[in-house]
């Protein structure tokens, strides 16, 4: 399937989308949860929903995978209703929950394998073993797993039926090092394949990493849409200049010469004020290269996550940080209690 | 082996790998009910009234048997399995419910022959030796009884959190397992308590296997329509309840 669509690709029928949602709303008794959102991922796209806890990201994404009946408006994946139309779509779709989700019992290669006889032509279990990096650990019972094992083996369970769009809950959350490596090698992957992933995260980093398309929510309501460049530029991160370089520079005397306001953002993080003018940029290298200072990187605009907190901070009058942090991790402390 | 088979095939086998593979499962239902039988049949703990203790507590185990695994076993485990959000992630793969319930149940018939197969010989070792309308009879009554209890501890299952379920399908299986006929002759609990153990879903399966593989005697009529009765209203209730979340 290309990637890029023909005629008006923004329409929820045409064929290159893979999922849409249509002024979806959803009411958990008085309280709304997702009011009106509209959005839209293509084949061979990867559509990051942000938000802070509570914006509706993951009732607008249960919608899609058949668990919750919308109040109102519509979802549809690969063009079905995903609750009236939930036995065809299943085994077209793959999902990675943000907790467990899987027997406490079962090793990697007991799960993959009882996963993958669920499917008419499942990927290889062995295969996917190697693919996640869990093949030392392929007969350790989950709840032995390490959290980035576990994230592991939940995104290799989501691939086993060979999706032709894959639902990632908070894939990164709580994971370790070489489970982010896996799930950025494996989404980018599929995407080459063009496969539709639809992931929600609070990481912004790794959605900056992974997305071709970033849509944020807050209080249930979609307030930015965009490629995480376009999303920085809408929220005016093209005038200024971020760059690295050794802590605690004498920002003021910096200031002056650039003739704009310098601030050091965290230790050896500054932030210019300005536009990346070609002037700008060479005064900077030259105050610096004066010092014998090395500029360790240069960027213009704003990282997502800046672009983040200024479209949700200015929605929130501040604090979107605050009730982000406290996602997946804390809760699963919580799991292995019990038996 | 065709399509529609394989994951169902492949669920039993996973079902029946974790149930055997779980400790705490195979003592509730293999370990505890073949100690009670040595036990109670070789002491004179509880006076059953009759010559031989071991025709008394041979079918009566057998029914605790039935009772613990597909009560306290499935229930304990669909707690868990919901708990963990098992199955909700099943919810979105092309297993469906019915093949999961289906494994279920099958899952529990396949235990309660390894629990046969346990119990008779060590019953046969103890000097029983069964004269009763024979296994046909018992063999419906297991199942109407499997029915019930199985419902009831999906029931639970479905109404509860998996913490509360655990404490609460235990304490069903204690208090069943007194008012059951089991191990206590109902003949022996004061009449009030003996009326209203005999509605219960225990006390049926026990007297029917009492009949069926004991002293003697056709299964009695109130034994089958008190099981009948339950194995009907706690599907319904179990299916009207249950959540996979």
């Amino acid at each position: 399937m290309p990637a890029e669509g023909s005629a008006n690709p923004a329409s929820p029928d045409h064929q290159d989308v893979a999922v849409a949602c249509t002024d979806l709303v959803v009411r958990y008794g008085a309280r709304t949860a997702v009011d009106g959102v509209t959005l839209i991922a293509r084949r061979g796209e990867i559509l990051c929903v942000l938000g802070p806890n509570g914006a509706g990201k993951t009732s607008t994404v249960e919608c899609l995978e058949g668990y919750r009946r919308p109040s109102g408006g519509t979802a549809r994946v690969l063009g079905l209703d995903p609750v009236t139309d939930h036995r065809a779509l299943v085994p077209r779709i793959g999902v990675m929950l943000q907790r467990g989700g899987i027997y406490p019992m079962l090793g990697p290669r007991r799960a993959l394998q009882l996963f993958a006889a669920y499917y008419e032509l499942p990927e290889d279990p062995e295969a996917l073993l190697d693919l996640v990096r869990l093949g030392d650990v392929a007969s350790t019972p989950w709840r032995h797993l390490s959290g980035g094992e576990q994230a592991r083996l939940s995104l290799a369970l989501a691939l086993v039926g060979r999706p032709e769009v894959l639902f990632l809950d908070e894939p990164t959350a709580g994971v370790d090092p070489e489970g982010r490596l896996a799930v950025r090698d494996v989404v980018a992957a599929l995407r080459q394949r063009g496969r539709c992933v639809v992931l929600t995260t609070h990481e912004l980093a790794e959605a900056e990493r992974l997305a071709d398309r970033v849509v944020i929510l807050h209080h249930g309501t979609v307030v930015a849409e965009g490629t995480p460049r376009s999303l920085a530029a809408d929220a005016g991160g093209s005038a200024t200049v971020a760059f690295g370089a050794p802590p605690g520079l004498d920002v003021a005397a910096l200031g002056d010469e650039l003739g704009a306001p310098v601030a050091e953002e965290s230790a050896g993080r500054y932030r210019i004020a300005a536009a990346a003018t070609p002037a700008l940029t060479a005064t900077l290298t030259a105050w610096l290269a004066r010092r014998d200072l090395t500029l360790s990187d240069l960027r213009t605009g704003r990282t997502l996550e800046e672009t983040y907190l200024a479209i949700v901070g200015a929605e929130e009058g501040g604090d979107a940080v605050g009730h982000d942090g406290s996602g997946g991790r804390g809760r699963r402390a919580g799991r292995g209690a019990g038996r | 082996m065709t399509r529609a088979w394989r994951p169902l095939v492949a669920q039993i086998g996973a079902e029946t790998y974790m149930t055997l593979r779980r400790g705490e499962t195979l003592l509730l239902t293999v370990g505890i009910p073949v100690a009670f039988l040595v036990f109670f049949s070789t002491s004179h703990v509880v006076s059953t009234g009759r010559e031989s203790s071991v025709a008394f507590f041979t079918p009566g185990i057998l029914s605790l048997a039935v009772m613990s695994t597909a009560m306290v076993s499935l229930g304990i485990a669909t707690g868990f399995e919901r708990g963990y959000g098992v199955l909700k992630r099943l919810g979105t793969t092309p297993l469906g419910r019915s093949r999961l319930l289906a494994a279920k149940v099958a899952t529990i018939f396949l235990v309660e022959v390894v629990q046969v197969a346990v119990l008779v010989p060590v019953g046969y070792g103890l000097g029983w030796s069964p004269a009763g309308s024979g296994a046909g009879e018992a063999l419906a009554a297991a199942v109407l009884a499997t029915v019930a209890f199985g419902s009831l501890g999906l029931l639970m299952a479905g109404l509860l959190r998996a913490e509360l379920n655990l404490a609460a399908a235990n304490g069903l299986y204690l208090v069943l397992l007194l008012l059951g006929g089991m191990i206590v002759p109902l003949a022996k609990l004061p009449g009030s308590l003996a009326a209203l153990a005999r509605a219960l879903p225990a006390a049926a399966l026990s007297d029917a296997f009492h009949a069926a593989l004991g002293t003697g005697g056709a299964v009695p009529v109130e034994a089958w329509a008190v099981l009948g009765a339950w194995a009907l209203g706690a599907a319904v209730a179990a299916s009207l309840t249950f959540r996979w979340e």
